[in-house]
């Protein structure tokens, strides 16, 4: 199989810094706005067009997706983690309480969200594969995939073998985000644990569409570095498995580091203007992508952004293992969210804006035999 | 430059040597043209024999030599074909047609794919002719196909790329060349099917049966090239409303007053 080959960081910056609004122009009116578009549109040249790139995006969004906003949970089985990440509350090193789902504990936080009304749960773990194997995913998968329409992970990067044995028990997708595309800052902010090695981080999408799964997440944290050049990244690694595993189909976030234990600032500021015109962007370059904005985000963003880009939200999420089962034990979470609305407010939210929340966009009889 | 099977070519007009009205108006052509490949169909040639008219007219220093099957009309009669020319020529090269409506001559997809899956198995650098269909143009480039080479229209109708919106987005998906095959009725077609994208064209009733052949042959390698210059120099979008060449920024906007 072919590898993922990303230019060197910096050369992302300059191409994206030698742009001109006339560039911007033409991936506005483009067709196909190409890679060099979506540079042009991440540009410093394009902030002055972002009314019209969020027009552009908005009138692409609606055609592909309609007027739709899909809905998801997730749920932190475990945050154990036996990496050291600069940004990350789950790091080996904060002093956290520490938690691990029992299948049973799982189940019952699911429950709790199927009750809320969700029918797709993402199940989020940190990494220490001693404590959340292929074998305990794979028996939560069965024990929910009845249950449920649709089961992702963002868990440890997997083998292929692994992937295809979770797709065999029921998981849709995998989230699996490179945090950040540019190397020096990865190996700065990444101290130490399995997750110090960029490249086999860089080529888990390709495992993962490799072993079959229906949809892959990319993804960067943003307010590492450059978040112009982590956008344009993102469109280089998104055509890429477009070209490479044309049946898996793939979404991306935009996570903006949010405060966590552990007293991590962003080192660089990316305010929503910025993530704004990045969502705009991505939407112009590949018009079929799922855009996905968490609870990381504010009440007033997300509602401003409804139909303008994003398709999937997150919503009435906790952080923290087994926190919707126990909602005032808050320590121990990944991160706090920043819209603390539940999903019925959520939801009216979008169909105050004439969008219509759906739960169900999947279905497990796709995968599993009955 | 343009890379199939290891081969990389510098002309991105490929030539079909049947229908013209004598092996040496096709010899002259076929310089005109400075193509470097050529394809021949199987049935036409006696590959045997080396005096056979037109393969002695062929200069395989400077072209590769495609065989084609047409006139197969399943996997089973191409596959056949397809080792025997092996076995004549020495060349693992094959444009797979089978078509087994002898009217249209159109692509059977299951049977294509079919040969293509066993002929790659067996070594060929296998250059299926398709239907534009961009599902199939995936299909078949998974199987191991060296290229893919949709059709415009049917062959021999001149009728131009009335495929032209399947033919864009299998130039936007595949990993393999593109080659746009049959239909193609006059330079400006194959000009159009360069400014889309596509990695080469194949012509051949368009020249063979031109009143000049050979002055046909170098208006096609003209267009192809202005195609291939202007895709690669970055076309202009279309629109249907005028625009300003300067244009006023401002209007029709949509409200991002929530911004923080």
């Amino acid at each position: 199989m072919t590898l993922f080959n990303l230019p060197d960081f910096q050369q992302l910056q300059e191409t994206i810094l030698h742009c001109t609004s006339t560039d911007v122009e033409q991936a506005l009116t483009a067709r196909h706005p190409g890679i060099h578009g979506l540079a042009a549109l991440i540009s410093p040249a394009a902030e002055p067009f972002l009314p019209e790139m969020a027009r552009r995006s908005a009138l692409l969004t609606s055609q592909r997706f309609g007027k739709t906003i899909q809905l998801y949970a997730p749920i932190y089985l475990s945050n154990y983690c036996t990496n050291r990440c600069a940004y990350c509350g789950f790091a080996a090193s904060n002093r956290i309480a520490r938690r691990c789902l029992t299948l049973d504990e799982a189940e019952a936080e699911a429950d709790i969200l199927l009750e809320r009304g969700f029918q797709h749960i993402l199940l989020v773990s940190g990494e220490a594969e001693n404590m959340v194997d292929v074998e305990y995913l794979e028996a939560i998968a069965l024990r929910l995939r009845d249950r449920f329409a649709a089961i992702s992970i963002e868990v440890q990067p997997l083998s292929t073998a692994h992937y295809a044995r979770l797709f065999k028990a029921g998981i849709t997708a995998v989230a699996v985000y490179q945090e950040t595309y540019d190397q020096e800052m990865y190996k700065q902010v990444h101290l130490s644990g399995k997750k110090t090695d960029y490249n086999y981080r860089l080529e888990t999408p390709a495992r993962v569409a490799a072993a079959g799964m229906r949809e892959v997440g990319i993804g960067a944290l943003l307010g590492l570095t450059d978040w112009r050049a982590e956008g344009l990244a993102l469109g280089l690694h998104l055509a890429w498995l477009r070209k490479n595993f044309w049946s898996t189909a793939v979404t991306v976030s935009f996570p903006r580091l949010r405060p966590a234990a552990g007293a991590f600032a962003p080192l660089v500021p990316v305010s929503e203007k910025n993530l704004s015109q990045l969502i705009f962007g991505l939407r112009i370059f590949d018009p079929d992508v799922g855009l996905l904005l968490s609870t990381r985000e504010e009440e007033r963003y997300r509602n401003g952004m409804l139909g303008l880009g994003p398709t999937r939200y997150s919503a009435g999420s906790c952080t923290a293992p087994g926190g919707y089962s126990n909602p005032d034990q808050t320590d121990g979470e990944q991160f706090s969210v920043g819209d603390q609305r539940t999903v019925e407010e959520v939801s009216l939210s979008i169909a105050a804006k004439g969008f219509d929340p759906v739960s169900k966009d999947w279905d497990a009889a796709f995968q599993t035999e009955r | 430059m343009l890379t199939i099977g290891g081969h990389t070519f510098n002309s991105r007009l490929f030539l079909g040597t049947g229908k013209f009205s004598s092996s040496a108006v096709m010899k002259e052509a076929i310089e005109a043209s400075g193509t470097e490949m050529v394809t021949v169909a199987l049935r036409r040639v006696d590959l045997e024999n080396p005096e056979d008219d037109i393969m002695s007219a062929l200069d395989r220093d400077k072209c590769v030599f495609l065989p084609n099957t047409s006139g197969a009309r399943n996997a089973e009669e191409a596959i056949r074909l397809a080792h025997l020319a092996r076995a004549a020529s020495g060349s693992s090269w094959l444009k797979l047609e089978v078509t087994p409506d002898p009217r249209t001559l159109l692509p059977d997809p299951v049977e294509t794919l079919k040969a293509t899956e066993e002929l790659v198995r067996a070594g060929f650098i296998v250059l299926p002719y398709m239907n534009a269909d961009p599902i199939l143009a995936l299909r078949l480039q998974d199987a191991g196909a060296a290229a893919v080479m949709p059709l415009g229209s049917p062959i021999g109708t001149n009728q131009g790329i009335l495929t032209a919106f399947q033919i864009e987005i299998i130039i936007d998906q595949a990993r393999v060349p593109v080659v746009v095959d049959a239909g193609i009725g006059a330079p400006s077609h194959a000009a159009l099917a360069m400014e889309m994208g596509a990695d080469a064209v194949l012509v051949n009733t368009a020249i063979s049966v031109a009143g000049d052949p050979v002055a046909m042959a170098r208006a096609f390698a003209q267009a192809v090239e202005a195609g291939r210059t202007a895709f690669v120099a970055g076309m202009g979008s279309r629109s249907k409303q005028a625009q300003a060449s300067s244009p006023l920024t401002g209007t029709l906007t949509t409200d991002l007053g929530f911004l923080a």
